[in-house]
């Protein structure tokens, strides 16, 4: 929860968070090594530096951690945990459902816990997503693209494979495919990051919200493009938000166009923990008013009604959570324990 | 400076500095497509040799181990071009550190190989139109970049859109406003035919602009330079987290990053 200076409460919900195992121990082989290494050149550049880790916290850090990183020392009220599989990587796999459910199971006002399927494991893969969806009540799922799986390096949402398995989590009541974009989607001379697909899927599966991760970064300009020719494209502001700090210019550019292309209703936070940590990231962002000669040019506006869209209330609505209800249960839990008493006092 | 050039005679060790020189020249026209900025000012060169036989060998790295594949060759093979333009160089390698496809890459680059060559069956094609996608971002970047200096300074959008190319080229001196002029012309033929009366500004079709819609249209084009000024500041802060930039080619981690063969994912 994050309190303003006249007092005004704003429910965060963190659309984009991690509990993985990227530690030597769990590596497979140098490409584990390189991924870890390259999300903390990540954390490592964008970051101030009083909130940067040492690489071996880095690595693996324990429930507790990140239980108080997020709600306790950050403004988190909810967080949406997302799988990265990585299991050619990773001998455990780097944050799984699987690994990502005993947060959940301590925690459960707390987390919501999403799962992932890749359409490559073709019958027994649509097998195991029912089972994923029936044991954990899946409303979203994380899917990333790239991700190398033998010979294969990656997919594409516009696949045949992929399309049977949209329909499968349409059908399974999962509304919400998270996507993240890498860089080795075959074949390899077209554009990895290229987000027409997203534009094609979209199209096809109305009924499916499609959150597109990094807002499309490294192609911010294709994706606003096509989040204005579909209502059910939103952005997930994770990678863009850090730049509030290092190079704040940016961020208000990013931000403006955003606002401009996609809209206050359909932009959502997210830390991507731990990459980076929801206190200092919420502390700037709250703080932060676009520079009036980039609202001259784009007419974007980060007004207060803005911010609690992008914070919580725009994934509250995906998700389908009842803010107050949920601010009730989780003061009830004595969640809130740590605010000021006019916060945490039962009204 | 490597280690020849001490031995040499000091007339033929000036002249291989003069050449080191000319190439690390050259190599400043070979742009990031996706950042349309020089891949030496990105700091992604890290070494230039020109041997007593008149071979260059180049070397560079990139921001991260997973810097997609075909940006990647593009870059290598765009400055073995540029280099091998020159009428006195005999032979060009171009080696890439610290990647996934390194090993690939380098090989395909040591054969002269195409990229199709290259990767095989995880191609589909040529890089043909991956370039040609990103010369137009180029070129529309640069334009809006252009368009919002004309309108700053004034020039009303009628007058814009009818300037002929020409009229445009007169204007490119060593001020900023002359700097916009002369990249954006450098990209102006990617998009359509040019000679001195074609109009100045035309869109990535090559249709004209129409002065009424000036405005919606460059705002349009803006989120594409907002794209490669975000892409460009995050390349260049994590190129600096992995490599000491003072001293080139050294990664900061502590243990060699180079594994052996087998590790490789099967």
């Amino acid at each position: 929860m994050y309190t303003t200076a006249k007092g005004e409460e704003i429910f965060v919900i963190d659309g984009h968070t991690h509990f993985w195992d990227g530690s030597p121990a769990n590596q497979k082989n140098i490409h584990g090594k390189q991924f870890i290494e390259c999300f903390y050149a990540y954390h490592s550049n964008l970051s101030p530096p009083s909130e940067k880790w040492e690489k071996d916290k880095f690595e693996k850090y324990d429930a507790k951690t990140m239980f108080d990183d997020l709600f306790v020392t950050g403004y988190d009220d909810m967080a949406i945990l997302q799988p990265t599989y990585l299991t050619d990587f990773y001998k455990n796999g780097f944050n799984t459902t699987e690994r990502n459910s005993a947060l959940k199971k301590s925690h459960p006002d707390r987390f919501i816990l999403n799962g992932a399927f890749d359409p490559r494991d073709g019958n027994k893969g649509l097998e195991d997503l029912h089972a994923l969806s029936e044991k954990h009540k899946l409303k979203g799922v994380k899917l990333y693209t790239a991700e190398w799986r033998g010979e294969s390096k990656g997919y594409k949402l516009t696949d045949k494979a992929s399309y049977k398995y949209l329909e499968a989590a349409q059908k399974l009541g999962i509304k919400n495919i998270h996507v993240h974009k890498g860089p080795t989607i075959i074949p390899l001379n077209r554009d990895a990051f290229d987000v027409a697909d997203v534009d094609d899927v979209a199209t096809s599966f109305q009924d499916l919200n499609f959150i597109v991760e990094h807002c499309g970064l490294p192609r911010l300009d294709d994706f606003c493009w096509i989040a204005t020719q579909e209502t059910n494209v939103y952005a997930g502001l994770a990678v863009a938000l850090p730049f509030i700090h290092s190079r704040p210019g940016y961020f208000a550019h990013v931000i403006s166009e955003l606002l401009f292309w996609v809209g206050p209703d359909k932009i959502l936070y997210g830390s991507d923990y731990g990459i980076w940590t929801p206190k200092w990231l919420i502390d700037k962002f709250m703080a932060f008013e676009i520079p009036d000669d980039i609202t001259k040019e784009t007419g974007s506006v980060l007004s207060m009604e803005t911010k609690t869209k992008i914070l919580g209330l725009n994934a509250a609505r995906l998700y389908g959570i009842d803010v107050e209800a949920q601010k009730k249960k989780i003061r009830a839990g004595g969640g809130y324990a740590h605010l000021p008493e006019a916060v945490h006092a039962p009204r | 400076m490597a280690g020849h050039v001490e031995q040499s005679e000091p007339s033929s060790s000036d002249q291989v500095r003069v050449r080191e020189a000319e190439i690390w020249t050259c190599l400043q026209g070979v742009t990031d497509p996706e950042l349309d900025e020089s891949v030496t000012e990105l700091n992604f060169v890290t070494r230039v040799d020109v041997g007593p036989d008149n071979r260059v060998h180049i070397e560079f790295r990139l921001p991260t181990y997973w810097c997609a594949a075909n940006f990647s060759f593009l870059m290598a093979d765009d400055m073995r071009r540029a280099v091998g333009a020159l009428d006195w160089v005999e032979g060009v390698s171009v080696v890439l550190g610290e990647h996934m496809y390194a090993d690939k890459i380098n090989a395909g680059l040591a054969e002269g190989l195409s990229f199709q060559e290259t990767f095989g069956a995880e191609a589909d094609g040529s890089l043909d139109d991956l370039r040609q996608t990103f010369l137009v971002k180029a070129f529309q970047r640069r334009q809006a970049a252009l368009l919002s200096h004309l309108a700053a300074m004034g020039l009303p959008p009628e007058m814009v859109v009818a300037l002929p190319l020409a009229e445009l080229e007169s204007l490119s001196g060593d001020d900023e406003g002359g700097k916009l002029v002369r990249r954006y012309i450098e990209r102006r033929a990617v998009v359509g035919p040019v000679h001195p009366d074609a109009f100045a500004f035309v869109d990535a079709d090559g249709a004209r602009l129409k002065a009424e819609k000036l405005s919606t249209y460059v705002s349009g084009l803006r989120r594409v330079g907002v794209n490669a000024e975000f892409n460009s500041a995050l390349c260049r802060g994590l190129l600096s987290v992995r490599f000491d930039l003072e001293t080139p080619f050294v990664p900061k981690s502590k243990t060699p990053l180079n594994a052996p063969e087998s590790q490789h994912v099967p």
